[in-house]
């Protein structure tokens, strides 16, 4: 048997008492072989290949590479090991070329001349398609994950680790990837994808390993296993990865939204004259790259965004009437008591208070309420219970700091407090994000019920699995214009994808 | 192998998140026992005293006697009104640097009227006006920053460390003004009249002083903590995002909220001058302005925290001076002795987050 070009034994990392990131986790790696780690939000897929890149040391257990024990106290023992680390947020400085990124903190005799040379020998060895001149910031995502790994190659990795490296990447750009992390394959170089997407592990690696609350959960070869396997790996226990969508027959139009524009603090238009009708009943999907406009077109609709002339948002519902949303303001549509409920992106950072607990956040949009200058907590006391019991959100009482408690509890506590006020709209941006298998098949089945009930949803995702299971409609935008409307039941994930790259707009 | 060990870091630092209360008071004890400990070593070794005595002086320093005791009160009661200013705009994280400005716009205010209305107006209508007038004038001299952050997010830390400078430069201005003897000091305001002087409350003469702290203290809290006002002020101090998501009105909070915290800020420099000093100088706030951003920082924002804190600052303070009048010390070996005081009790709090641990070679090789 060969020898492994990495190898994990015993490992254990805790923070603090209470938070056990790994625990006895033992990992090999073989060179020639692309390994996935797998395992939900949480399982402490990243620490322990932060142990490997020098972030962090461990508390017990140790580390062989090509067989010899070694200490990794810092990045550069990891460097000098020939261990690259590509981290999920990106080490680039932002006014710096590419080529200046990568020769950043390298000894002298990589100037530039002999640096250019080396990463274009990199580069076309693997088959990189990269611009060394260009600044960073006017690369895209794609680019600068292009950058950082030919960055590690630079530096001698032979062990390359790639955290989350599709996160954010389209069909197109994560097929591409593959491509070149095969190439390297091929090249005799081990790998480690750090991934919770099942297809990208089934059609990727030859071997995954899975993580399950810090301790292995079992490593097997690819070729013998298949995602239900997987997830039950992953999650401890069988579960049903269907979501279930109905169809209503009674829709009303309940959003009118028409050339709505939207400009940055620069003044490049974010959305660009975007319009398009919500009915009750219906999932919207709404498909993009990250940063293309998603937020800034829910915020303007939930006047939280200026809106450029010409912009026009009509919100009908039976309850409330007919009122035009621009040019009106938060604290006006709260007013008025329209019912638009607006789960955010940035959950702890825009939807909730993370230093107070249920009831103050519950408090968050109807503080006002009741006479005098005093705040009333006993009918938000009575809903954040609700919210508790009815999601099963994991508190240790209704005071405990929301941020303390974990990201699916979170996410649990805001839908909650925006379901209770029955909405007539609801708009929601990355509803899973980062949550485990099981609270994102809650969170759809939650979407899925409003939708039975007459609610018009919104759902901006960045899984296209997903947003195809779920939508009734999918919209596509790309650079904040509008590039396609499509079925959802028959949709299929390359014409979203091509659609998610075609800067030009619909025609 | 002998190579691997060397390399491995020596001590790992942990986050504590299951300290008990009784492990916190014990940390806490410990720290102050070595402190007495560690100071006294200096006592002894460097200025051939006995730690004892010296400890005793201390103490008597600040409640040696009836009279001292309630000036160390009266001090401390200061100390914690400015702390108190400075909560609510800290709780919304608008870094109010101002207070010692803040204080003496008050001060000076107090002072104004104390000279030209002293003999116009009943003593209790004149206090009322200085009352408002130095809260009008404290606030106004915070609100000025807290309107350039609302509307063009300038740095406030900055703008209110400036708004002091332009403060002292006034009262220097004011001093001069209405000196009349040449001798760079306004001297007592009103000495015979005692007009504008707080005057004695239950035969304690710095009865009003403490009522006027407490009852602000407490107001502060049931503002900051049961009202709506409180409320939004909470929240923007979270995240501006979270506060716009809810239909704050950001700008205007940041301004009622800096408002608060300066008028306060101007009733201690009312308080200094009508209740305590009875004149002005560019020395009547005393850096308690600054002082207070500690108090303030150490209490986490909760004023019966902040309570103790002052007091035991001023304690440290009015112990200071007595041992260097005692002991014909000067003021640096007194200052030391409370800088390692405040050094010992200052570190428990990172033994009471953290706990520190030698790496074992052993255990990784196993």
């Amino acid at each position: 048997m060969q020898e492994a070009a990495v190898s994990m034994r015993h490992i254990s990392k805790s923070f603090g008492k209470k938070v056990i990131a790994n625990h006895n986790v033992s990992l090999d790696i073989y060179h020639g072989e692309i390994l996935s780690l797998l395992g939900e939000n949480g399982s402490g897929k990243t620490t322990l290949m932060n142990m490997l890149s020098g972030v962090y040391f461990p508390d017990e257990g140790e580390i062989l590479v090509n067989g010899e024990p070694v200490s990794i106290t810092c990045p550069k023992d990891a460097f000098d090991l020939g261990i690259g680390m590509v981290h999920q947020h990106f080490k680039l400085i932002d006014v710096f070329t590419a080529l200046e990124n990568i020769l950043l903190g390298l000894p002298k005799e990589n100037d530039e001349k002999s640096g250019r040379q080396k990463v274009e020998e990199i580069c076309s060895k693997y088959g990189f398609d990269l611009n060394l001149d260009k600044k960073i910031y006017d690369m895209s995502v794609s680019e600068k994950e292009t950058l950082e790994i030919v960055k590690t190659l630079y530096r001698g990795a032979d062990i390359l680790i790639l955290d989350e490296p599709t996160a954010v990447l389209t069909p197109q750009e994560t097929e591409k990837l593959f491509a070149i992390l095969k190439n390297m394959r091929r090249d005799g170089k081990a790998v480690i994808i750090i991934t919770h997407k099942l297809n990208e592990v089934m059609e990727l690696s030859d071997r995954v390993a899975v993580l399950r609350k810090g301790e292995n959960a079992g490593t097997v070869k690819t070729s013998e296993t298949n995602e239900q396997q997987l997830t039950e790996m992953m999650v401890g226990e069988k579960i049903v990865l269907d979501i279930k969508r109905d169809f209503v027959e009674d829709k009303a139009k309940r959003l009118e939204v028409k050339h709505v524009t939207v400009l940055n603090p620069d003044g490049k238009k974010v959305v660009d004259d975007i319009s398009f009708d919500l009915y009750s009943g219906e999932v919207l999907g709404i498909a993009g790259i990250s940063g293309s406009g998603q937020k800034e077109l829910l915020e303007a609709i939930m006047g939280l965004q200026h809106c450029e002339k010409g912009s026009s948002v009509i919100y009908n519902s039976t309850a409330h009437g007919v009122h035009e949303l621009v040019g009106l303001d938060t604290k006006q549509i709260i007013g008025y008591g329209l019912h638009l409920a607006f789960v955010p992106e940035d959950r702890l950072g825009m939807g909730l208070v993370g230093n107070m607990g249920i009831t103050d956040n519950v408090l968050l949009k109807r503080y006002r309420k009741g006479n005098g200058p005093f705040l009333h907590k006993t009918q938000p006391r009575q809903t954040a219970e609700k919210i508790r019991s009815e999601l099963e959100v994991v508190t240790p009482d209704l005071e405990y700091p929301v941020r303390r408690l974990s990201g699916g509890n979170v996410q649990k506590i805001l839908v909650g407090r925006e379901i209770n006020n029955k909405p007539t709209v609801l708009m929601t941006a990355y509803a899973v994000r980062g949550l485990d298998i099981n609270t994102s098949y809650t969170i759809y089945n939650i979407l899925n019920e409003q939708k039975k009930k007459g609610v018009a949803v919104i759902y901006v995702g960045e899984d296209l699995d997903v947003l195809m299971a779920l939508s009734d409609r999918i919209m596509v935008i790309c650079e904040g214009r509008m590039t396609g409307m499509l079925d959802g039941r028959t949709a299929t994930k390359e014409q979203l994808g091509y659609l998610m790259t075609k800067t030009g707009g619909a025609e | 192998m002998e190579h691997r060990h060397q390399k491995a870091p020596l001590f790992h630092v942990r986050k504590k998140d299951d300290t008990t209360f009784v492990q916190a008071v014990l940390i806490r004890a410990v720290f102050i026992i070595l402190a007495l400990l560690v100071s006294a070593l200096f006592i002894f070794f460097v200025t051939k005293l006995d730690p004892v005595s010296v400890y005793m002086s201390m103490f008597k320093g600040a409640f040696g006697t009836a009279r001292r005791t309630w000036i160390t009160i009266r001090d401390a009661c200061l100390l914690l009104m400015i702390s108190v200013a400075l909560s609510p705009a800290f709780r919304m994280r608008f870094w109010n640097c101002g207070a010692e400005g803040q204080v003496l716009i008050g001060g000076l205010t107090t002072a104004a009227f104390m000279i030209y209305m002293g003999n116009k107006i009943p003593t209790a209508a004149l206090l009322t006006l200085m009352l408002v007038v130095s809260a009008a004038a404290g606030g106004i001299w915070a609100l000025l920053p807290a309107v350039f952050k609302a509307k063009y997010d300038t740095n406030e830390t900055l703008f209110t460390l400036m708004m002091n400078y332009l403060a002292i430069q006034l009262v220097e201005f004011f001093v001069d003004f209405w000196d009349k003897k040449q001798s760079h000091s306004v001297g007592i305001i009103n000495m015979t009249s005692q007009k504008g002087w707080f005057p004695a409350l239950f035969g304690q003469q710095y009865a009003i002083n403490i009522l006027l702290v407490v009852i602000i203290t407490v107001g502060v809290y049931i503002y900051m903590n049961y009202s709506k006002h409180g409320y939004e002020g909470t929240v923007v101090g979270e995240s501006v995002a979270t506060a716009r998501y809810a239909g704050i009105n950001v700008p205007s909070v940041i301004r009622r909220n800096v408002l608060i915290s300066g008028a306060i800020a101007g009733i201690a420099g009312f308080v200094e001058v009508a209740g305590i000093s009875h004149t002005i100088s560019k020395q009547t706030a005393g850096g308690r302005g600054f002082t207070a951003i500690i108090v303030c920082w150490l209490a986490k924002f909760n004023p019966f925290i902040m309570a103790v804190i002052s007091l035991f600052l001023v304690f440290l303070d009015k112990g200071a001076a007595q041992i260097a009048s005692d002991f014909g010390l000067n003021e640096f070996a007194s200052d030391i002795i409370t800088g390692i005081l405040l050094f010992f009790i200052l570190s428990a709090e990172f033994f009471i987050n953290y706990s520190i641990s030698r790496s074992e070679p052993g255990k990784e090789a196993h």
